[in-house]
């Protein structure tokens, strides 16, 4: 106990927020965090309502939806039936990340060393983020976003407005892309393929077989090439690209929201790993401090008792259950690879040969940089966590009488509990898959969308609403079909909706 | 490296946009919730904003998601008893295995219902929307109380163009000679004693001496300096409270026929009528009591839950109504100390020859003791018989006496001023 502690009361003030955040910065160094600059922001209770309205984010556009969570999340907060976060972070350079002024002191170094550590130094680091978002440019993204639907408010009337962005929102999921598309080609290469394709065909021509008589055409008129010739899953980028009748600012306004759904899009494939990797960060990086004896014991029992609120799993029949807790599977999940690396067990060696016995930050690393939360926890996920954890899991087959325990926390269940864990966190799995099938291009331009079924499972009553929205943008008519694996249609739903058989 | 910044000054009421769009885009659903909250309230309990419930099926944002049904697999945590290959039946009430989606209501109302709150302002905005009141009278009646400011005294704290300078500066004089008190009473003894030095004859001694005292003097000199010259505690400020204006009091009364031909819609007209000039005379007065008096063959004094809901069926004598009415202001209300308003409402149906009285009893005992009569004939069809009887009264007293005929809702601004057209004036 070589240092004195920072702080010893209840009370914070700035000049405490700052000499914590630079030892916490310091031991984070030490640890190899690499993290974007830090701006600290200190709000009240209020600003983090307005806040939660904006999705979190420091400036968005107005819309009515937004309105209602923040009077939904006044009316509740005002009553007492829910707290507000601790903190918001956002995924920008530098890392905003807010801070509330009700907090403690202990609260708010744990929150310092939670959002301006741990999450900032996996949105720097994690290969979606990398990917898909473009930290330095998102604030200055969004104030473009806000003033150019703004001005579109002016020119063309809120209600106008208001209808493309009711519409957008409604296929907000499906307005990400999952891949790289490949970079589109320049004439000139475009040209040089062409060309390379002629040489090819030239060369391999052979005559003899063009003496078969050629197949009859048109003996199957419906065999038109469809348009798009692949199926497109990003719902709006299609439409910004090929509705027929918007106009280039109502075009740009779909842009708009898909640009930031495709922002959000890797916080929702990370959440276990994210809040995991900042919990383990937050855990390790004041337990340091309290090692080089900067903060006392009040400190840390304080930190300790939120600490280990948040990451508390309530049992399945629990009264507060509502779904694994991210925060607790992705805490356990970081600890138990670290206990993997440190302290091997010979079932370890059996299940993780590469990474047993290794280094444990180097390892953590690795993870944190090249995994989302679905391949993470394929990879990741211990018998030793699995059985910690007492993980089973339920088959619920809506055509049986009963639900079915298909495997629990035992030898011959540990890697279908793992599997299926990992496929209850695949986007996928979870959102309907639904893709742009056929335009008809040369006939009345009606849109058909196609839902691959999935396990059966059907498409939820609002469907309907939703085809409302799509008709909306695309302007003509707009059909969707649910397709059975063995390619039978269970289901189809029409926008207008299809007049039905009239029975005389 | 790491900024940190202190937002918690900056604006604060970003979602006030948004806000504004949501009320705007679920207009008619809170309009709605409003009248049946005019229904639940007071007359007197209107110019506050409340709790708005509406249907959140209306407000719902709609995604493409899963339905019930097909083969879903899911993993739970905290097994107890289960092993693998056991079956059991499906919990009852949703949520395979207790929760995941629906959440449970713990709050009073269902998870059907979406509740907020919205202001005085924007409630009564809700309520006179439809009625066509002007945007003058609307501010009118929506604005807060006035009030006087006026000087009282002084105080310590206070926004900057209160400063008051005399005060202030008394005050760090003050405190300039209270602080150095003791430095003052030494420097003055050392100049004396140097007055005294100098007129002594030339000698290293004294001029040692007078070099040393010049210095304990410049010493003193620079400590008297270190006080400062004003000092935060040394402000004064103006200090202005606001007082109400004063005011008289006021009462009003409500009087409506309640007979079987008043049917509820009817009374809910009646009842807007009411609730307008409730608020129009908050506007001019502090203190406004209300007194309900409703009749049919006779008339009594009730509260207003039973004013506007009770049923009763029967034939109609005004003057039963009129009656109490003369004996209630001679009782509690003496002329001298209250302003008397009296609002009427009624189909216009009297029993054959009771009109007669009605004119008496409101030209000798009430006419002469209130500032306005006002009457309201709620009806779709010809005027009835009590119309043509006022119809004289308004004529001999036309300043006092006024009476308006209303058929449907959107009548009742338009009615409610021309009755008060004069009245408007003077308080504008």
């Amino acid at each position: 106990m070589s240092n004195k502690p920072i702080s010893t009361g209840a009370e914070w003030t700035f000049e405490l927020i700052e000499e914590y955040d630079r030892e916490i910065g310091r031991i984070a160094a030490n640890f190899g965090l690499d993290t974007y600059p830090n701006q600290i922001e200190v709000i009240t209770s209020e600003q983090m309502m307005d806040a939660y309205a904006s999705v979190g984010m420091p400036l968005n556009y107005h819309h009515w939806s937004y309105g209602k969570q923040f009077v939904e999340t006044e009316q509740r907060y005002k009553r007492g039936q829910m707290g507000l976060a601790y903190e918001i972070v956002i995924n920008s350079n530098p890392c905003i990340a807010y801070l509330m002024e009700e907090n403690t002191m202990t609260m708010q170094a744990l929150v310092i060393a939670h959002a301006c550590y741990g999450h900032n130094s996996f949105f720097k680091g994690n290969y979606l983020f990398q990917t898909w978002t473009d930290a330095s440019a998102i604030v200055d993204y969004l104030v473009f976003a806000k003033r150019f639907i703004a001005q579109c408010e002016e020119r063309h009337g809120i209600d106008e407005v208001e209808s493309i962005l009711d519409a957008c929102h409604a296929l907000m999921n499906y307005g990400v892309n999952r891949y790289l598309r490949p970079k589109p080609l320049t004439a000139a290469e475009e040209k040089e393929r062409l060309n390379a394709r002629e040489e090819y065909n030239q060369r391999h021509i052979n005559q003899l077989w063009n003496t078969i008589p050629k197949k009859e055409e048109g003996s199957d008129s419906s065999k038109q090439p469809r348009y798009p010739l692949e199926p497109e899953e990003n719902l709006l980028y299609f439409i910004e690209k090929n509705a027929p009748l918007l106009e280039s600012w109502q075009r740009e306004i779909v842009r708009i929201v898909r640009k930031i759904a495709q922002y959000f899009y890797p916080q929702k494939q990370t959440q276990v790993m994210n809040e995991g990797w900042a919990c383990f960060w937050h855990y390790t990086l004041l337990h340091q401090l309290y090692d080089e004896g900067f903060v006392n014991d009040g400190f840390m029992m304080e930190f300790l008792h939120s600490h280990s609120s948040v990451v508390y799993q309530p049992p399945f029949d629990s009264k507060s259950f509502s779904g694994i807790n991210p925060y607790t599977l992705g805490y356990n999940m970081m600890q138990d690879i670290r206990r993997i690396c440190e302290n091997p067990t010979p079932e370890d060696y059996e299940w993780f040969p590469d990474i047993a016995g290794s280094n444990w930050q180097t390892t953590l690393d690795h993870a944190m940089r090249n995994y989302k939360d679905e391949s993470f926890i394929l990879q990741f996920l211990s018998p030793h966590l699995i059985r910690e954890l007492r993980l089973f899991s339920i088959i619920d087959d809506s055509e049986k009488p009963t639900l079915h325990v298909s495997a629990i926390h035992n030898e011959p269940g540990y890697r279908q509990i793992r599997e299926q864990l990992s496929a209850q966190y695949n986007l996928g799995n979870r959102e309907p898959n639904i893709q742009v099938y056929n335009v008809d291009i040369r006939g009345n331009r009606s849109l058909t969308l196609r839902h691959f079924v999935h396990n059966n499972m059907p498409l939820g009553e609002d469907t309907e609403e939703v085809l409302k929205h799509i008709h909306t943008l695309w302007g003509f008519d707009v059909h969707l079909e649910s397709v059975q694996p063995d390619n039978t249609t269970s289901a189809s739903y029409h926008c207008p909706p299809k007049e039905k058989l009239e029975l005389y | 490296m790491s900024y940190i910044i202190d937002r918690r000054l900056n604006s604060k009421k970003k979602s006030a946009v948004n806000r504004q769009r949501f009320l705007r885009r679920y207009k008619k659903q809170i309009k709605e919730a409003v009248e049946e909250s005019i229904k639940k309230r007071s007359i007197q309990d209107m110019d506050r904003g409340g709790q708005i419930t509406i249907p959140r099926k209306g407000t719902s944002e709609p995604l493409f998601h899963h339905g019930k049904g097909g083969k879903q697999t899911r993993v739970y945590p905290g097994n107890k008893e289960f092993n693998t290959g056991d079956e059991f039946q499906r919990p009852q009430g949703g949520g395979g295995g207790g929760g995941g989606q629906g959440q449970a209501s713990n709050q009073g109302e269902g998870e059907d219902d979406f509740s907020f709150s919205i202001n005085q302002e924007e409630f009564l905005d809700f309520m006179f929307d439809g009625l066509e009141l002007p945007y003058l009278v609307k501010k009118q009646l929506m604005d807060a109380t006035q009030f006087e400011t006026h000087r009282a005294g002084f105080t310590q704290a206070g926004s900057p163009d209160k400063l008051n300078i005399v005060r202030s500066l008394r005050a760090a004089h003050a405190r300039r000679i209270a602080l150095s008190g003791s430095d003052r009473d030494e420097l003055r003894e050392l100049k004396k004693q140097l007055w005294a030095l100098e007129t002594e004859p030339v000698s290293d001694d004294r001029n040692q001496k007078i070099h040393a005292l010049k210095e304990q003097i410049k010493a003193l000199d620079i400590n008297k300096k270190r006080i400062p010259f004003i000092d935060d505690f040394d402000l004064r400020y103006n200090n202005i409270v606001k007082t109400p204006i004063p005011s008289s009091k006021a009462v009003m009364f409500c009087i409506m026929d309640v007979s079987g031909s008043m049917t509820q819609s009817i009374k809910e007209i009646a009842k807007r009528f009411f609730i307008l000039l409730y608020l129009f005379l908050t506007r001019n007065y502090k203190q406004i009591e209300v007194v309900f008096v409703r009749h049919h063959t006779h008339a009594k004094e009730v509260d207003e839950e039973e004013f506007f809901y009770s049923r009763e069926t029967g034939g109609t004598i005004v003057s039963s109504a009129l009656e109490l009415t003369a004996e209630i202001l001679q009782q509690r209300y003496p002329r001298h100390e209250w302003n008397i308003y009296v609002a009427q409402a009624s189909d216009g149906d009297n029993w054959d020859g009771d009109s007669q009285r009605c004119t008496q009893l409101l030209t000798e005992k009430i006419l002469p003791l209130v500032q306005y009569y006002a009457y309201v004939e709620i009806t779709n069809g010809p005027q009835q018989n009590l119309w043509n009887e006022y119809q004289q009264i308004h004529q001999n007293h036309p300043e006092q006496f006024a009476m308006q005929h209303i058929e449907e809702l959107s009548d009742i601004f338009p009615v409610f001023r021309r009755l008060f057209e004069r009245k408007t004036k003077g308080a504008a």
